[in-house]
């Protein structure tokens, strides 16, 4: 698997008991702050974290209640990519060593408005690990479409009626859109896939320049699905192949998890309320963009 | 030990300033008419006389988040920008005030689009008045350089702590040259220490930034945050005052003033434009004509005391600026008027506005000024607001 050769691998069984994250106001059964809380073990104390706008934001910094125990920043919306960077640089102009700076971004704030700042970080290749928490939506604001959200999704900006079926558009392709950068490192992951996850940080903090991580991440909020399911649907995501693992690095892709067999589309849509709506023929289209996806990876990328 | 002197542009003026300044870290993105300043810190980093990190930022969006970032770790840190950039800041603006970064900035003063205009205005940064940051107004590449290392050691200082903002015009001041005394890096050091504040990320102590705040407390932050800049006050006065005792060059704090004593009207001016409307008030001295010229340094904080007693004797004044607040008048205006307004001065007060998009304002257009505001005094009836050399018939 993906961790570095030097290190212990983080596990279950040896995990900081330290927490970095808590007492704050997400939602019961959060997947991004999942995300946030696991990564912040990974990555230690001696780490800043920097938040744009959006749900970590919102549920983790209510002044006077802060919920990092380790140096954070709340940024502009746009600006987290920037924002870490000049923290990098700025420390490191002040002779601090032994740190990482890390940024955790929804979809939104990494795939649309973010997007800009987040090219010229990797641009410049400052040493940051930058985190896209992936809840499918601009959630902190009220579950509006984001360039994340899949094709056929209702969210509030894409109702779901008789003439339009949610979201008329797929995905934007993010991982591809960040290696095609030449980032030294990029990932995918799920926090249904919590070692997996767990590995891509630990890898990606040893990277001395930019790396990138793509983390899928339940929302019971927006999303319409029990708060006790949130680990589980984000592994449902990656069993049926809405959403894949994989790595970039030193100009290769990999498929980190290539299933033989993928579970049910349907299964997985209908247990959501934003997929409630779809009709059989809109999950067709799903599983067919599906498969159009999965045949070009497995061609173009190495795999088992 | 003779003095030092160069020929230079105020542009470049600026990078000396800044690179004497010793920052951390600089991050801007290019504009005209700002480019040379960051042409020349980025030459000062690669020939190694300046030990800071130059970041190749994609936008000003960036420029100031990234400036705000490392300065959140105690970074000294330094932008510039102009007209359509420092707009395309505003967001980062108003959050570096509230965050207390006291990064520095250099501004070109340019006309904002539409129509597109290259040239000089001040009607970028006058828009940004209410953003929080301190802003001086210069008036040559001598005070320009002057003015970042002061600006540094205002900005940073503890009772202040707030972004400042210093603001030259466009291709007058930015693209012109001058001789200019460079100060001793030694003495630069002795009057700008390192920057040192509590308020930033650190190890030993971790802190949350940044954070969000109820209807509770957020009053109480705007309160400090506008007592801080009225703190900027004493601190700007005493870093003139230092700057004069070790350099030789006193700028007289907030406003300065030429001739205004026994003048009968006078002009309020911002920016290089002052240099002109001096020579007039000399030529018309010369002629027997009582009049003279305020000079507003700082928009923010802004001289209001100052302002009150220099006019008080005064029997018409007008305010000459490149600016107007669309539908109403300029916004230098609206401040110098609001400030007279509280001490009941109720002579005539009028506003020349001009010198839109790089149009030259010449000393028979002052002149003018001069002898309209004398006429006005002598009760001839008058508008506020004059768009003064209108190339259009205008039926009003
Ligand atoms: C410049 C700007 N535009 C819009 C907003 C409003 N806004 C705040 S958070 C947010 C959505 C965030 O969505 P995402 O990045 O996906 O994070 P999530 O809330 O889903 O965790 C929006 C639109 C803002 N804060 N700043
Ligand atoms: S709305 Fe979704 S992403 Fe936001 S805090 Fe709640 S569960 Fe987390
Ligand atoms: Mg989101």
């Amino acid at each position: 698997m993906s961790s570095a050769n030097t290190l212990t691998r983080i596990t279950p069984k040896n995990i900081t008991d330290q927490e970095f994250f808590y007492g704050h106001k997400a939602c019961a059964g959060c997947g991004g702050s999942l995300a946030v809380r696991l990564a912040l073990k990974v990555l230690g104390e001696r780490t800043y974290a920097a938040f744009p706008a959006g749900c970590m934001a919102a549920v983790g910094f209510i002044y006077p209640q802060m919920a990092f125990t380790n140096n954070a920043i709340i940024t502009t919306f746009p600006g987290v990519a920037s924002m870490a960077s000049g923290i990098a640089v700025g420390a490191k102009a002040l002779g601090i060593q032994n740190f990482k700076t890390v940024a955790f971004a929804g979809d939104g704030g990494t795939a649309d408005i973010g997007l800009q700042a987040l090219s010229g970080m990797i641009d410049r290749g400052d040493d940051v690990l930058y985190i896209c928490y992936d809840n499918e939506a601009y959630m902190n604001t009220g579950i509006q479409k984001s360039g994340l959200t899949p094709f056929g999704t209702q969210t509030t900006t894409t109702p779901a009626g008789k003439n339009i079926h949610g979201s008329k558009t797929q995905k934007k392709n993010l991982f591809e859109i960040i290696a095609a950068h030449d980032i030294p490192y990029a990932a995918t992951a799920s926090i249904g896939y919590p070692q997996d996850y767990i590995d891509k940080v630990q890898k990606a903090a040893q990277v001395k320049g930019p790396a990138f991580i793509h983390v899928y991440a339940s929302c019971p909020t927006g999303w319409g699905t029990p708060t006790e399911t949130s680990v589980e649907i984000a592994k449902e995501a990656v069993d049926c192949g809405l959403f894949f693992l994989a790595e970039y690095e030193n100009g290769d892709y990999r498929l980190t998890r290539n299933p033989k067999q993928f579970a049910s589309v349907a299964d997985y849509l209908k247990k959501q309320g934003r997929f409630k709506h779809l009709s059989d023929a809109d999950i067709a289209s799903i599983e067919a963009h599906r498969d159009h996806k999965w045949e070009r990876m497995r061609r173009m990328w190495n795999h088992q | 030990m003779s003095k030092k002197r160069e020929f230079i542009s105020g542009d470049e003026a600026v990078a000396i300033g800044v690179k004497l300044s010793r920052p951390h870290v600089i991050a801007a993105y290019p504009i005209t008419p700002q480019t040379i300043t960051v042409e020349r810190l980025s030459e000062m980093v690669e020939r190694g006389e300046l030990n800071a990190e130059y970041m190749h930022v994609e936008s000003e969006h960036s420029a100031i988040s990234a400036a705000m970032g490392a300065s959140a770790v105690g970074a000294r840190t330094f932008t510039a920008s102009s007209s359509q950039g420092l707009l395309y800041m505003t967001e980062g603006l108003h959050y570096a005030s509230g965050g207390r970064f006291p990064v520095v900035m250099m501004n070109a003063n340019r006309s904002v689009a539409l129509p597109w205009s290259i040239y000089g205005d001040q009607r970028d940064s006058l828009s940004l008045l209410d953003s929080g940051w301190i802003q001086v107004y210069v008036e040559d590449a001598q005070e320009a350089l002057d003015m970042m290392i002061q600006a540094f050691r205002i900005a940073e200082h503890p009772d202040v702590l707030t972004p400042m903002m210093v603001n030259l015009d466009g291709f007058i001041l930015t693209h012109t040259y001058e001789i200019v005394e460079i100060p001793e890096q030694s003495q630069v050091d002795a009057f700008l220490p390192p920057f040192q504040t509590p308020n930033k990320m650190c190890f030993n102590n971790p802190k949350n930034m940044g954070f969000s705040s109820q209807p509770n407390d957020n009053t109480e932050f705007k309160y400090q945050q506008n007592l801080a800049v009225l703190n900027a006050v004493k601190v700007l006065e005493q870093a003139d005052t230092d700057f004069a005792t070790m350099f030789g060059r006193k700028y007289n704090g907030m406003v300065d003033e030429y001739q205004s004593a026994d003048a009968e009207v006078l002009l309020v001016t911002l920016g290089s434009v002052t240099g002109t409307v001096r020579d007039v008030v000399d030529e018309m001295r010369a002629e027997g004509h009582k009049v003279g010229v305020i000079k507003i340094r700082y928009m923010r904080p802004f001289p209001e005391e100052q302002l009150q007693s220099l006019t008080a004797k005064a029997k018409a004044i007008g305010v000459l600026e490149k600016d107007i607040s669309f539908g109403y008048e300029g916004t230098v205006y609206t401040n110098v008027n609001s400030a007279l307004a509280k001490v009941g001065n109720t002579v005539p007060k009028l506003n020349f506005v001009g010198g839109l998009g790089g149009r030259d304002i010449s000393k028979a257009d002052i002149r003018n000024m001069f002898l309209k505001l004398q006429r006005v005094a002598a009760g001839e009836a008058y508008k506020t607001v004059d768009f003064f050399n209108l190339n259009v018939e205008t039926n009003e």
